[in-house]
């Protein structure tokens, strides 16, 4: 976190200068592990294991926030008869199809009631799967049955909680010590510290990266996290909570107003060409009806009406039929795919720099390279935008300059200081941010660029009725300055939503299903109430309480913490009074607290929902989760995942370690790439001996677009590096400041050698293995003042299949001193490390 | 004289992302230093210099751990960072020895050299016990650390202060800064953190106290500061009185030598 | 052997900045300001003993001596153009303030000493000239010793005591071997002893400071700067030892005038290059550091 978010470390700092212990979780020792109380050097790609211990480690010994866990998760609900553990399959949930590689959900859902939720069985499956159907549920949850069969006395074998106990009751320290490398007294005393630190009193907060989530596995280590801390209390109460840091600014706001294929504003699904004919189809495959999910008419009306204005009616479903469709996976690395295939012809590159950033390079440039035509927007002339000059295809001769036919359009962009408009953080705050200076030349911001693009498309227009779409659009934002710049402001009041008196809501339980409001994303209404950008606010910390809710703007309703009716006991007084966040104030009938209660202000502690309730009616005054169809923190996900309802420890897709748990593996529902662009190096293959972990410096950005031009910031760190401990680099000869070379089935790169004693070989199953580190932020080129090769080239193309996200954390490598062959020679010897 | 203003780095809570060195670098409008890997730990920038006013240093520092099967590893169990920057010493030598009056103290009492008056003497380059000032080749003046004597003007911390996220910088009226150090390493002695301890705070050390003082977690020296630095004009007078007897003795020896009490020295011509 | 010292230092970087100053011209100055300084007072007694040649020889060397200096010295500045914004102030605690005023008087006095024997004008303004500086010449002969050792370089602070009178040794011998190389022999038995005098004086003042500053003393022996010194030492002794036997000789003049020179620019290059060397190792800062905080800690 030091590392990478630095100004938010500072947090960190303070809550350790106020006492709280820090433990940092990290293959290497990091700029983080210099300020923690404790560093735990683990294996890359072994952390279900070391989660799942703890959760063994909570309910082995009832060390579970009982009294929490019976009200607000669900620990007591009874599963199906037809579940199976991959206890019981030998790595695998029942409903396994060896075909797809995918799994059917349906035996993994809660005890049938007689009426089957509708929905449920729908979540899930192959079409699920193919869509990255688990990445919608940012905010709505998938739907389950709102009132399963229960067993409050949790000792129903068929009960989460005994289901829970059974599937990690081996994942214990021993396993731990074997797998991560981390000594059984280690364990112990983080196992005490968070125990010890969550309950009524106190809690513990878990803080991620995409350390976590970059894994085929990525989705279920935040899961294990999630279900560690439901046992423990630290969901919704202040101090706790899973935080999940981002890699870039704005990334939350670019899945709440999403830049992702799969979903609409507000974690809508997009809509499937052949599942979904018309809306009302729609509605009834997306979601379940109890919880707020339940108005979810109401928000893609809304949505509709903001987009189609006057054109949506009700007589044609709102324009719902305007709607892009999906037909499958149109991921990122599967649109590459396509691109070498010739089935897509055109790309969009927008502040992304996919030769250098994204996994497995080479597959990237040979997409790039079989485009008809390629638009880069970038602050730099970056490498996605002159591979076909200067690529390092050219200089192995697998491509020729003149034999690349993608005609390239680069477009100057304007940076974050010359444009306005607001940025979303991980806490869901919403930040505006005023411009500071004109962009220079032909620099524009990327709302200019696709407001005059569609301006222009419009004008084009014939009255050809597959153009009606793009007719009839709302696109009339006021025009300001010198080169007609669309207000960003007018865009955020439109993505607030207005009544139907044309004033700006100020709450999502505003909108309605009649086309009566129209609003861009429902989870940001309110951030215009009153005709005022609440994310413009900037009052300072001290002048308000420590929930500072005069600073931005949060979304939902400038909530601070989600679901924090779970930091009040079931009757809603606080868990304690060091702890009291909000609590129901009886005599004036309404929630009150610190922050804007995450719950219907009048619904009392003791409200039980009639037969038949639907939407938030339908929960209970006592269930926190308003977003799930049941009101309860999942310990068990009856749907919404594509590899099971629990967490399950895989090996890596490449490792050098052999899964003793399991007869499977790695995760059985993993993508890959079955291709000749994307091949993989062998598990427990002699050949990579190593594990290769990428990662990161605090000096530069990402694939370093926005860092290597800069001087101040070059200097600091200009060159790659691997970093290898001095028992490696011994053992192959390794020279601190001279060169190593590390290969993969996918390239050989070369990179400086720093020697240090921050990267430590681990004992994994009775043996030595040895972790290699490289940062990625070099390229060949893109005005860079440093240059480098790629380090994301070595990185093998296989996705979570939850939200597709690639393996870059663990992987398998050799490491050979010196520096690498060049031209056709690197070749041969890769040809050398495939077919040995 | 207005207050006397400073800096205070607590080192204890430095995370080494250099924010100090870029926004120093940035505002003050500085060259690069080269792009040149180290292999010296994160660090790349080696020293301060007269193109890098705060420098972060990295020290990998290494205890015996104990593994299973019993073998130590050299793992390393102590990453030390801390942000170095000019002292702005109560007798800086820098000031002392300058012969254009180009150094001079401002205002809040800090050092700085006035770069229309700079003519590149050089002087001051190793008369800092700390070897902070240095010429920049090229440019052809000295030059260092201001303390942001510009935005201190218009009423702003420094700009290294300002960009640390961690308070690891602090900035502020000297005295009160020398009062909160004391408070914070009577914390980490209670904490049992017996190694911390201040460098530079104390007006009775060789340079008088500085103006820039630090919190360390290990000897000075580690982090490349002296470990008892004293202001090189401090034996000046003592030095004026040698040389004066240097050359009286010049003057004595050649009018002995004209004396003519030197067989075979005398002039050719009269022997 | 000295054992070496146990010391620890960050990636063995230097601690402190090691002098700037350029070769040949920040030791070749010095060379010259000592050349000047003594010519100077040469030139004073030689007027008063009626040794008109070596006079009119002496003033001409402390004249060239000294304004040669003073071009090195500018060539030296970073901004050069900024040269006089050395006379911009009077500084007691700089010296390299005081050695400007004192160059400059030096130069200025013998520069009119000079133009006056050479043109034979104004006759009393030059004896006057050249009076004043049989001051500023030893001065200016000796304050250089001052400027290095005002610094924090530990192989010139800590010498501090010895670099006058080394300083010194080498400006007699300077200005001796010049003046029995440049006038008759018949009037060179003057400066034939102010080289012996200068060649004895910068021997012992050597041999006494290397054996006071012990490991300080190192880099005026290691690499370079040791190569430089012991070849000083050898030429100056050698050609103080040969002014002394040159009589009437004027091949052993000459060998011993040559000796005496190069050894004079040996000794200043290696002064700066020891400097240097002690500056770039951080032992040399550390170790006496240290010493002297432990020797402070009570046991």
């Amino acid at each position: 976190m030091a590392e990478c978010h630095p100004v938010g470390f500072q947090w960190v700092v303070e809550a350790r200068a106020r006492g709280a212990k820090v433990f940092h979780v990290d293959p290497r020792f990091t700029r983080t592990s210099a300020l923690a109380d404790r560093h735990l050097p683990i294996r890359a790609g072994s952390d279900i294991v070391l989660l799942g211990a703890l959760i063994n480690h909570v309910l082995a010994n009832e060390l579970d926030f009982r009294e929490y866990v019976l009200a607000y998760t669900n620990a007591a609900a009874l599963v199906s008869e037809d579940f199976r553990d991959t206890e019981d399959l030998d790595g695998l949930f029942s409903g396994f199809d060896p075909e797809t590689r995918t799994y059917d959900p349906s035996s993994w859902s809660y005890e049938s009631t007689g009426e089957q939720a509708p929905g449920e069985t729908l979540e899930g499956g192959l079409h699920h799967a193919k869509a990255a159907g688990a990445d919608r549920y940012g905010s709505g949850g998938a739907a389950a049955h709102p009132s399963p069969p229960k067993d409050p006395t949790l000792r129903h074998p068929r009960c989460v909680y005994q289901i829970l106990r059974r599937h990690f009751a081996r994942y214990t320290p021993e396993l731990v010590e074997r797998l991560c490398g981390i000594p059984p007294e280690d364990f112990a005393e983080l196992a005490d510290a968070i125990t010890a630190n969550s309950g009524r009193e106190r809690t513990t907060a878990w803080v991620y990266s995409v350390g976590w989530t970059q894994h085929t596995v990525g989705a279920q280590y935040i899961r294990t996290a999630a279900i560690l801390q439901l046992l423990l209390g630290n969901m919704g109460r202040p101090g706790g909570g899973i935080l999940a840091l981002r890699g870039h600014a704005s990334i939350q706001g670019s899945t709440d107003i999403p830049t992702l294929f799969n979903i609409l504003p507000g974690y809508l699904a997009m809509p499937h060409a052949h599942r979904h004919e018309n809306l009302d189809d729609y509605l009834e495959r997306e979601g379940g009806e109890t919880g707020f999910w339940g108005n979810r008419r109401s928000y893609l009306v809304s949505l509709l009406k903001a987009w189609w204005g006057e054109a949506a009616t009700e007589e044609n479903d709102f324009c719902f039929g305007h709607l892009p469709r999906l037909t499958g996976d149109h991921g990122h690395y599967t649109t590459v795919m396509g691109q070498i295939d010739g089935t897509v012809k055109g790309y969009f590159v927008v502040g992304e720099n996919p030769a250098v950033g994204s996994s497995g390079g080479r597959a990237q440039r040979l997409g790039l390279a079989n485009l008809d035509w390629l638009v880069v927007r970038d602050l730099t002339l970056v490498e996605t935008a002159t591979f076909w000059k200067d690529g390092p295809e050219l200089e192995t001769g697998e491509m020729r300059t003149e034999d690349i036919a993608t005609e390239v359009f680069f477009l100057p962009a304007a940076s974050h200081v010359e444009k306005e408009g607001t940025f979303t953080n991980t806490q869901r705050l919403l930040q505006w941010r005023e411009k500071a200076l004109d962009p220079v030349g032909d620099c524009r911001s990327d709302l200019w660029f696709y407001y005059h693009l569609g301006r222009l498309l419009r004008e084009r227009l014939t009255g050809d009725e597959i153009d009606r779409p793009l007719r009839e659009l709302t696109w009339d934002y006021p025009e300001e300055g010198e080169h007609r710049d669309p207000s960003a402001a007018a865009v955020l009041r439109e993505i607030n939503g207005v009544g139907p008196d044309g004033r700006a809501l100020s709450s999502s339980t505003q909108l309605r299903p009649d086309g009566s409001t129209a609003c861009g994303c429902w989870i940001y209404c309110g951030v215009y109430a009153g005709e005022v950008n609440h994310a413009a606010r900037r009052r300072p910390g001290r002048e308000q309480t420590p929930v500072a809710p005069e600073w931005g703007w949060a979304w939902p309703a400038n909530r601070r913490i989600l679901y924090n009716r779970a930091s009040a006991d079931p009757e809603g007084r606080p868990w304690s009074e060091r702890k009291a966040y909000v609590w129901w104030d009886a005599e004036r009938g309404e929630w009150t607290g610190h922050d804007v209660p995450d719950f219907e202000r009048n619904k009392p502690p003791d409200y039980v929902p009639p037969e038949g309730a639907r939407a938030e009616a339908a929960l209970a005054g006592t269930d926190p989760f308003i977003m799930q169809s049941d009101g309860k923190g999942w310990l068990y996900v009856p749907a919404g995942l594509a590899d099971g309802p629990l967490p399950a420890h895989y090996e890596p897709h490449e490792s050098p370690v052999r899964n003793p748990l399991y007869g499977r593996q790695s995760n059985p529902a993993r993508r890959i790439y079955a291709r000749r662009e994307s091949p993989y190096n062998p598990p427990g293959s002699p050949r990579f001996p190593y594990v290769l972990t990428t990662y990161r410096l605090t000096e530069h950005h990402t694939a370093g677009a926005m860092s290597r031009p800069l001087a101040y910031l070059a200097e600091l760190q200009p060159e790659l590096f691997c970093e290898v401990s001095p028992e490696l680099a011994a053992e192959l000869g390794l020279v601190n400041g001279g060169w190593a070379t590390i290969v993969t089935s996918r390239t050989v790169i070369e990179a400086r050698v720093l020697v240090t004693g921050r990267v430590r070989p681990l004992r994994i199953q009775g043996r030595t293995v040895h972790q290699v580190g490289l940062p990625y932020h070099w390229g060949w080129g893109g005005g860079g003042l440093v240059t480098g090769d790629v380090t994301n080239d070595l990185l093998p193309l296989v996705l979570d299949p939850n939200v597709y996200i690639q393996e870059s954390k663990a992987v398998t490598c050799d490491v050979r001193p010196g520096r690498r062959p060049r031209g056709r020679a690197a070749l041969d010897l890769l040809e050398v490390y495939r077919h040995d | 004289m207005t207050e006397r203003m400073g800096f205070f780095t607590d080192t204890s809570v430095c995370i080494g992302c250099k924010a100090c060195e870029v926004a120093c670098k940035e505002w003050n409008q500085l060259p690069d230093d080269g792009f040149v890997f180290e292999a010296t730990s994160y660090d790349n920038t080696g020293q301060l210099g007269a193109s890098t006013w705060r420098h972060v240093a990295f020290i990998e520092q290494t205890r015996t751990v104990r593994m299973k099967e019993d073998e130590g590893d050299s793992g390393v169990d102590r990453w030390l960072m801390s942000s170095d920057v000019c002292k702005h010493c109560t007798h800086a030598a820098c000031l002392d020895v300058c012969p254009t009056g180009a150094l001079f103290r401002t205002e809040f009492g800090t050092v700085v050299v006035q770069e229309d008056i700079c003519n590149g003497c050089g002087y001051c380059v190793p008369a800092c016990p700390f070897g902070v000032i240095d010429r920049r080749e090229g440019d052809g003046r000295a030059w260092k650390c201001t303390m942001c004597y510009d935005r201190q003007r218009g009423g702003l911390e420094p700009a290294c202060a300002k960009a640390c996220p961690t308070d690891s910088i602090q900035f502020g009226p000297l005295d009160e800064l020398r009062e909160r150090a004391e408070d914070r390493l009577e914390r980490l002695h209670a904490d049992g953190r017996s190694e911390a301890r201040l460098y530079g705070e104390s007006p009775d050390d060789g340079v008088g106290g500085a103006g820039a003082f630090f919190l360390l977690l290990d000897e000075p020296e580690v982090y490349g500061l002296p470990p008892d630095p004293v202001v090189t004009t401090r034996d000046l007078p003592s030095m004026w009185r040698w040389a004066g007897a240097a050359a009286l003795s010049v003057a004595g020896a050649v009018a002995v030598a004209f004396a003519g009490g030197f067989a075979g020295f005398r002039d050719g011509g009269r022997r | 052997m000295v054992p070496e010292a146990e010391f620890r230092s960050y990636y063995g970087r230097p601690v402190i900045k090691a002098p700037i100053w350029h070769e040949p011209h920040m030791p070749t100055y010095l060379y010259l300001g000592g050349l000047s300084g003594v010519s100077s007072m040469m030139a004073v007694v030689a007027g008063f003993t009626g040794h008109h040649r070596l006079a009119r020889t002496t003033r001409v060397a402390a004249a060239l001596g000294a304004a040669a200096g003073a071009g090195l010295l500018a060539a030296e500045l970073g901004r050069p153009e900024r040269f006089l914004n050395m006379l911009r102030v009077f500084k007691p605690t700089s010296p390299m303030s005081v050695g400007s005023w004192i160059l400059a008087a030096q130069g200025g006095l013998s520069a009119v000493a000079a133009s006056s024997e050479l043109t034979g004008s104004l006759p009393v303004v030059g004896d006057a000239a050249v009076l004043a500086t049989g001051v500023t010449g030893p001065l200016t002969a000796t304050y250089t010793a001052v400027l290095v050792a005002d610094t924090a370089v530990p192989a010139w602070h800590e010498a501090y005591r010895e670099l006058p009178f080394l300083f010194a040794g080498s400006a007699l011998a300077s200005a001796g071997a010049l003046g029995m190389l440049a006038t008759p022999r018949a009037e060179a038995g003057p400066a034939r002893a102010v080289a012996v005098l200068g060649a004895a004086m910068e021997t012992v003042s050597g041999v006494v400071m290397e054996r006071r500053l012990g490991q300080a003393a190192e880099p005026y022996r290691q690499g370079r700067a040791g190569r430089l010194m012991r070849s000083a030492r050898a030429l100056t002794a050698g050609g103080g030892l040969l002014a002394a036997v040159a009589g009437r000789s004027r091949t052993v003049t000459a060998l011993s005038g040559l000796a005496l020179t190069a050894g004079a620019l040996c000794t200043r290059f290696g002064i700066l290059a020891a400097g240097r060397a002690s500056a770039a190792d951080p032992k040399y800062t550390v170790v006496p550091q240290r010493q002297r905080l432990d020797g402070e800690r009570p046991a």
